[in-house]
């Protein structure tokens, strides 16, 4: 069935490029003295003597070789195999769109979950407006600011990285606002909260001002543990509930074992690191999270095992964060950089020397810089649908009547939200979740051209622009593909992760 | 309001949906319907909104048919067309160290009141060849609300008839259907836009937006056909049956109008995703294109030239941004509307009402 639906879609586009373009439109004004030799040359080698439907069965048989190992996918107009030009975009793309996508998850869905919580709240409103607000931004216009304000002006800024009072107090309030509305509760607790948020925010904001911290950016040992602590204490409020003693032991303790451990892994951490060693600080920090979480309980182990888990995997992504943010003030001062670090186009820097190509911080920086816009960009588009779908969903878990049970026989309303409404809420996302990953290519299409990135986006401009038919059904073959694996894999998922649904036989 | 107190009696039980019920006592279906949708403050501002941008861009620079080269035109109250340049006035009007062409909109702020209240000539500025930008703009924002409403009303068209038959009539039908819906569907919609509208784009945006239409139905499709699976699955349908009507009759007659909430929700949704897509597409250089305008295009054009003429950039934007908003706030409010499940909001004011309602009856 799927192959009958990508056979039929991919007849369908290889149809409608091959008579929406034509190729020897170019030679309309030519005064090449061989015109006549070069129009014939194009016939020939484009095949436009043999009308498309034909065309597309030759097209087709080297797709069809495929399925034994043999796939070939013609030439470029530039006689370059077809294979090799997407072998090339693909990790392009790919690299741009995780970062963005993970991003946009996450924070979606707990943003979307908590207004579905607090429903009706002023919190509730205002993440509703900002979200259609996102929903109608196109993202190019959105990519126009973002150049200018967080890369032309954010390198002004940096010559002289001092924050005005005025803005520290600003964003200050505003960081309370959103933490409040989060927290929620009376007014009173509403307000203290409030406070006591931008008052952090504002000193943290003075400090980074006084310190000249963008020239020299770095996390140290008290900011990862004190982020390490707060992800303990998300996780273990996800998990147990912090009333949990033995919850709050496994969590704390693993936080402080990140901390403990953050100067040991420094040598694991060295210039000549590669990704490797990236994998094996998670892999480290992740079995001592698990064994502290095995530790504290001699019953109901997986529990904490998981607390340890989760909280670990999250307290290394500081650690690895601070270790690039050590090569930043060398990475700005380079040659190559001059100062100006957020770059606005372009995936990577073509002046770094090997020196710095060959370290894994410094190059990894040097990307993560690249990506710093269009993830931004991506981010703040995607988000809002997830913000939208995980609200609807989550509510209307919370209107059923087993919810209604689990409170009625006295569940903590924690218990009740967590383990009876998100588990549930989950279960429509994870289709959403697949479907977008296939998405991924209309969503690059723009943001790759806006940012001059070279992935499958570009290769498919160029493939319309130059009337490039085997190119362009390259692209839209791999498109199509994995829309349709994805819908598969999403129903085999649904069927897994809810047993109401099983798949017909 | 009147006839609440008579019919009073026939409520014996306290539950929470008295609330709700007792709103809605002596309405019909539609009248609730709309009751709750001139509730919701967001959707009913959007709405205003949205009526009085389609009206001022609408008459502003008029209309204008057929092909760009040659169109016919109906004039409209703005003194300036897209088609009169004057690069002597655009130079004369130069600010900020020599860039040509600024915008005479200032009213109030430049402490107050520096160049007094003023539309001006170019309230917003002018290119540089000395073409009106507010007519530009205008001109952009009339063919980005026709290609809204054409892919709209075309979506919607062939969505919904695809999904009904495919909804009511399941097995082969419903399977062949559901594979074409597929098939389109596989392709990101931007992939097709694209590829028609490096052909067409130069035809102006009516065209375009035809073709735009017939692939944009597919979700639409989806969501239709799922309705129709639930209701034709209902009594009504069994009791029209029986009495003979036709499948034409059963389709239009009874299950549509028990459908209409999804189409039209969706429908909004469709809209506000064409309005972004049109854009999108001329901006890539796949839509419109010069000389005609769109507002993608605009965009696309004065982008690079943000640092100097910012008002180049900020206009189009803003257009499209309060566009796409108002719809999505309307398709917010007609989707609380049409789906009662979504409301349970039950405010203070509410639950004093239902105690004062309860105590009084003892």
């Amino acid at each position: 069935m799927m192959l009958v639906v990508v056979f039929g879609a991919s007849f369908l586009a290889f149809n409608l490029q091959a008579y929406s373009s034509d190729p020897l439109s170019a030679f309309g004004e030519s005064t090449a003295v061989n015109k006549n030799y070069l129009i014939a040359k194009t016939i020939r080698d484009l095949q436009l003597d043999v009308p498309p439907p034909i065309r597309y069965f030759s097209w087709l048989r080297g797709i069809v070789a495929g399925l034994w190992g043999d796939l070939e996918m013609g030439l470029t107009r530039s006689n370059i195999p077809v294979i090799e030009v997407l072998a090339q975009a693909i990790p392009v793309t790919v690299k741009l769109v995780i970062t963005a996508t993970f991003l946009a998850i996450v924070f979606g869905v707990s943003v979307g979950m908590i207004t579905a919580i607090r429903q009706y709240s002023r919190f509730d409103y205002g993440i509703t407006f900002v979200s259609f607000l996102l929903f109608s931004l196109p993202i190019f216009w959105v990519a126009v600011l973002l150049k200018e304000f967080m890369a032309i002006q954010f390198n002004d800024f940096l010559v002289d990285p001092k924050i005005s009072p005025t803005v520290v107090l600003i964003i200050a309030l505003l960081f309370g606002l959103v933490v409040a509305g989060f927290v929620g509760g009376t007014r009173l607790g509403f307000f203290s909260v409030l406070l006591g948020a931008a008052v952090f925010a504002g000193a943290v904001l003075s400090y980074v001002s006084a310190t000249r911290w963008f020239l020299e950016p770095a996390l140290g040992i008290f900011g990862v543990s004190f982020l390490a602590l707060c992800s303990a204490a998300i996780v273990i409020q996800l998990i147990t509930g912090l009333e949990s003693k033995k919850g709050l032991r496994a969590g704390f303790g693993t936080a402080i074992a990140v901390a403990l451990l953050y100067y040991p892994l420094q040598f694991l951490m060295s210039a000549d690191a590669s990704f490797l060693n990236v994998i094996a600080v998670f892999a480290i920090l992740i079995a001592a999270g698990m064994a502290i979480g095995f530790v504290v309980s001699s019953i109901d182990r997986r529990v904490y095992v998981r607390i340890g888990l989760f909280t670990a995997l999250i307290a290394t992504f500081p650690i690895i964060v601070d270790r690039f943010m050590s090569e930043f003030s060398g990475y700005m001062n380079s040659d190559a950089i001059g100062g100006r670090p957020v770059p606005t186009l372009g995936q990577a820097n073509d002046l770094l020397a090997p020196e710095q190509l060959e370290n894994f911080w410094i190059s990894g920086l040097d990307t993560a810089l690249h990506l710093v816009l269009p993830t931004i960009a991506l981010t703040l588009i995607s988000f809002a649908g997830y913000v939208r779908f995980s609200r609807g969903s989550l509510l209307e878990v919370l209107n059923m009547d087993y919810i209604r049970t689990a409170r009625a026989k006295g569940l903590s309303e924690r218990t009740v939200i967590v383990r009876h409404g998100m588990r549930n809420a989950f279960l429509p996302l994870t289709t959403i979740l697949v479907n977008d990953f296939a998405g991924l290519l209309g969503g690059a299409i723009i943001t790759e051209g806006v940012f001059a990135w070279k992935g499958m986006g570009q290769v498919f401009n160029d493939a319309i622009r130059n009337y490039d038919l085997n190119l362009f059904m390259g692209v839209f073959i791999i498109s199509a593909t994995l829309t349709v694996l994805a819908n598969f894999v999403a129903d085999l998922l649904y069927g897994v992760v809810d047993p109401r649904i099983r798949i017909r036989k | 309001m009147v006839e609440m107190n008579q019919k009073s009696e026939s409520f014996v039980e306290k539950n929470e949906n008295e609330i709700a019920n007792r709103e809605t006592e002596g309405l019909s279906q539609r009248q609730i319907i709309l009751r709750r949708f001139v509730k919701h403050k967001a959707a009913m501002v959007s709405l205003f909104a949205l009526i009085v941008i389609i009206l001022f861009v609408f008459t502003a620079t008029g209309l204008q048919f057929g092909n760009i080269n040659n169109p016919s035109i109906v004039p409209g109250w703005w003194p300036h067309s897209i088609s009169d340049i004057d690069p002597e006035g655009a130079i004369a009007a130069s600010c900020n160290g020599g860039v040509p062409g600024c915008p005479t909109l200032d009213i109030f702020p430049k402490f107050i009141d520096g160049d007094r209240a003023q539309i001006g000539e170019h309230p917003f500025g002018t290119d540089i060849i000395g073409t009106d930008y507010f007519a530009l703009v205008m001109r952009g924002a009339q063919q980005s609300i026709a290609v809204m409403l054409i892919v709209g009303l075309l979506g919607v068209g062939i969505g919904t008839v695809i999904g009904a038959i495919a909804g009511y009539f399941g097995g082969m039908v419903d399977a062949v259907l559901m594979r074409l819906t597929d098939m389109f569907l596989v392709t990101p919609v931007i992939v097709i836009g694209a590829v028609i509208g490096f052909r067409i784009g130069n035809l102006g945006v009516i065209p375009l937006a035809i073709l735009l239409g017939f692939f944009a139905w597919m979700g639409l499709a989806r969501f239709v056909r799922t309705e129709f699976l639930s209701l034709r699955e209902r009594e009504f349908v069994d009791a029209a049956r029986v009495a003979g009507a036709s499948d034409r009759r059963i389709i239009f007659k009874h299950i549509l109008p028990n459908a209409i909430g999804v189409i039209i929700v969706s429908g909004t949704l469709l809209m506000s995703g064409a309005i972004i897509l049109e854009t999108s597409l001329s901006y890539l250089g796949f839509g419109v294109k010069p000389p005609d305008v769109s507002l993608g295009l605009l965009i696309s054009q004065y982008q690079d030239t943000f640092t100097i003429s910012p008002w180049l950039f900020w206009w189009p934007g803003a257009l499209i941004v309060s566009i796409a908003l108002c719809v999505n706030f309307i398709g917010d409010g007609l989707r609380d509307a049409f789906d009662p499940r979504q409301r349970r909001h039950v405010s203070m004011k509410d639950r004093k009402m239902a105690k004062e309602l309860s105590e009084k009856r003892g």
